[in-house]
């Protein structure tokens, strides 16, 4: 087989297939782990009949959904109604081309990096690809012809909007710190320096996370969804598989939040504390775990939290919400910037 | 020359009307809020009842006097006992019977377990409202434990029929008081454990400060009664102002609120939780021994008259007015007073102006019940 063939069509081929399914089980079992996690939080089981302790159970739902009768509402602008999921998940699986899961490693000679694409503006990419699956969200709003449909997607789009801007910043002072936007030499450049970013960028790691939160509607900024006062909010009306996407997209989209917070501030798959309890980590006993492994239990810590959040926290008023963006998220994050710059600039001259 | 606006804005604007249930996850049972927004914000809300009309009033006008305790359950139905309790208490009025006082004293214990359950229960729904799913299944778990102390005595769990005109029906069963006991001194630290989920919490106080404020004018203007009115700082509660019962024999404080808020409210209902085991407790203790029915003739027959008895349940006063005839076996009317009812018309004048979301921390906080709203 000629080598560009291999090295340009099937290698990637290959990847994006067990990509595409390693992420979706992750998604489904995220499902499966939040309702099993609330439940013990709440004093109660959570799912334990289908399969043994319950295993089977998004298996079922999945199946549930795909068979379900797929409902357009009367008076909704149906081709909109439509696409509309479809612009919220596939973002949302794109972005998952540029996270690097792990070191590259050799397989049978050739050397296999364990994520799709290293590309010098990654962090910029999965900016712009993120900010297009808001438009998914606002028109199945506003299609749908719903009322409750209409408020929530409004309100998911005034939100996204605020909380990009903070969540910007607050990447700018990993970028700073890294000096790349490249998602594979911010975690070598965490590797170089000897201690992960989030010791010197603690304040921007906070704000990352406060609005990672926000951007995935997730308690307590789940005013798109609250079900208290808007039924549903933008998905009210959707049901079947339609309704599956905007739910696994959700998901996905945490993944990607967990994920690029492991990325810029927790030190990607390299091994945990780096210069702390360098002795301790590194020594050969278990220098055989996979960088792989670190970065999943890295990202399980953070989706540990959003379901953590969601058992713990009312939900904030709309408002207030804004309030907190604009008022203290912005100003804080634009300080960091400041401090974060200066930082580097007197250490490195 | 002078530049001249735009004669109208540029976007057209309109109010949007949104029918909010009555079909809605949040609006305890089938309440209907016709409602005008400006964006996020509340013009004008209008409560719209009667999907749950079973005329019950009338019903009891068909029936004897014994026989209307029944349907008094599913007048609040998740406070059943009060609900048997008032109308006992206003018929022993009106037909001149005291009832002895182990009776009485077990009518307070159950009524007190009673009001616990049903203040969990808007606890739980409250919290759910304002988002904070957890404190429901804690609640839960304790309003079952007090359901399976009314199984065990009366046979139901929530349609009660556990009082009766003269005293009680049973007897309780072996071992009843012992296990009753337990759960009284379990339950303070139980409340404590649903606070620190929300009263301290900083979302949760961002909710309920300065929402749906109510000034002690307009509380009594519009007859609020129970913690919508303590709430803002009036101390009024039927056990103390017309004690019914043997409420003249315990000890129990009435908590108020300063800031008319729905803060406030929230703590006065947990207050009221603590003082509600505090009675208890004293009941337990002072319980006597005696008949448990007061000496009343099989077929009940009233003198001429009509006769108003209220009792505090824990939505607030929750009165009976009958109109009997001489020698009648069954009332010739009865109009009940449903505090839910009473207390569901300062809703517009607690939201409008406010956002959405606070809609539903009002509707949360007003505890109201839609099968006593409507009957």
């Amino acid at each position: 087989m000629p080598e560009p063939i291999l090295q340009l069509l099937l290698i990637p081929l290959v990847k994006i297939v067990v990509l595409l399914v390693v992420v979706l089980l992750i998604v489904a079992y995220l499902t499966y782990a939040e309702r099993k996690i609330l439940g013990y939080m709440q004093v109660r089981l959570g799912p334990n009949r289908v399969g043994p302790k319950g295993w089977l159970q998004p298996v079922a739902d999945g199946l549930k959904l795909l068979v379900k009768e797929d409902l357009v509402p009367g008076g909704a602008e149906k081709l909109v109604f439509i696409i509309a999921p479809a612009i919220v998940m596939v973002p949302a699986l794109v972005m998952f081309a540029v996270i690097p899961f792990g070191e590259p490693f050799e397989v049978a000679g050739m050397t296999i990096t364990p994520y799709l694409a290293d590309i010098n503006i990654a962090l910029l990419f999965i900016l712009g690809v993120s900010s297009v699956g808001v438009f998914g969200i606002m028109l199945g709003g506003w299609s749908s012809n719903n009322k409750f449909s209409l408020m929530g997607g409004l309100r998911s789009a005034a939100q996204m909007v605020s909380y990009e801007i903070p969540m910007g910043f607050a990447i700018i002072s990993a970028v700073l710190m890294a000096g790349t936007l490249s998602m594979v030499g911010i975690v070598e450049a965490q590797r170089t320096a000897g201690w992960w970013f989030v010791f010197p960028g603690i304040l921007g790691f906070g704000i990352y996370w406060i609005c990672g939160i926000a951007e995935t509607n997730r308690n307590p900024f789940d005013l798109p969804e609250a079900e208290a006062e808007l039924v549903a909010g933008f998905h009210t009306e959707y049901s079947g598989m339609k309704f599956a996407l905007f739910y696994l997209a959700e998901y996905a989209n945490m993944m990607i939040v967990s994920a690029m917070a492991v990325v810029m501030f927790l030190g990607g798959w390299l091994p945990p504390f780096p210069n702390l309890l360098a002795g301790l980590w590194a020594s050969p006993a278990l220098a055989w775990i996979p960088g792989v492994i670190w970065f999943l239990a890295k990202m399980s810590f953070f989706l540990f939290c959003y379901i953590w959040f969601r058992g713990t926290f009312p939900r904030y008023r709309f408002d207030q919400l804004m309030a907190v963006g604009w008022k203290w998220l912005l100003p804080l994050s634009l300080a960091n910037v400041m401090l974060v710059g200066l930082g580097v600039l007197l250490l490195k001259g | 020359m002078t530049m001249k606006g735009p004669e109208r804005p540029l976007f057209d604007v309109e109010e949007m009307e949104v029918s909010f249930g009555p079909q809605h996850p949040a609006t305890h049972g089938v309440l209907r809020v016709q409602m005008k927004l400006d964006g996020e914000r509340i013009v004008e809300a209008k409560p719209i009842i009667g999907y749950l009309h079973r005329g019950t009033e009338k019903l009891f006008e068909t029936m004897t006097f014994p026989a209307c305790i029944p349907h008094t359950d599913r007048l609040d139905y998740v406070n059943a006992a009060h609900n048997n309790q008032g109308f006992c208490v206003t018929m022993e009025k009106l037909l001149g019977i005291s009832i002895p006082p182990r009776a009485a004293y077990l009518r307070m214990i159950l009524a007190e377990l009673q009001r616990l359950a049903s203040h969990l229960v808007w606890f739980a729904t409250h919290a759910v409202d304002i988002g904070a799913i957890t404190p429901f299944f804690y609640t839960f778990r304790e309003r079952d434990d007090i359901l399976d102390l009314f199984e065990e005595y009366c046979g139901a769990r929530l349609t009660l029929n556990c009082m009766k005109i003269g005293g009680l029906p049973f007897e309780l069963p072996e071992g009843w008081l012992d296990r009753c006991a337990e759960f009284v001194d379990a339950f303070p630290s139980h409340i404590d454990e649903y606070e620190t989920l929300l009263t301290t919490n900083r979302i949760w106080k961002k909710r309920t400060i300065g929402v749906g404020v109510i000034s002690p004018e307009d509380a009594i203007d519009m007859g609020l009664t129970g913690p919508p009115l303590r709430g803002s700082g009036i101390e009024w509660d039927i056990r103390k102002v017309f004690p019914y019962d043997r409420y003249d024999e315990v000890e129990f404080d009435v908590p108020t609120g300063t800031n008319c808020d729905t803060y406030d409210r929230y703590l006065v209902r947990v207050e009221e939780m603590r003082q509600s085991t505090r009675i208890l407790r004293q009941c337990l203790e002072k319980l006597p021994e005696g008949p448990i029915m007061a000496k009343a003739p099989k077929v009940l027959r009233s003198p001429e008259g009509m006769v108003y008895g209220s009792v505090e349940s824990p939505k607030g006063e929750l009165g009976y007015f009958i109109v009997a005839t001489e020698n009648g076996t069954e009332p010739y009317r009865c109009r009940v007073r449903p505090p839910s009812f009473v207390n569901l018309q300062s809703l517009p004048k607690m939201v409008e102006g406010s956002l959405v979301a606070d809609l539903m921390a009002v509707i949360g906080t007003l505890d109201i019940v839609l099968g006593e709203i409507d009957r």
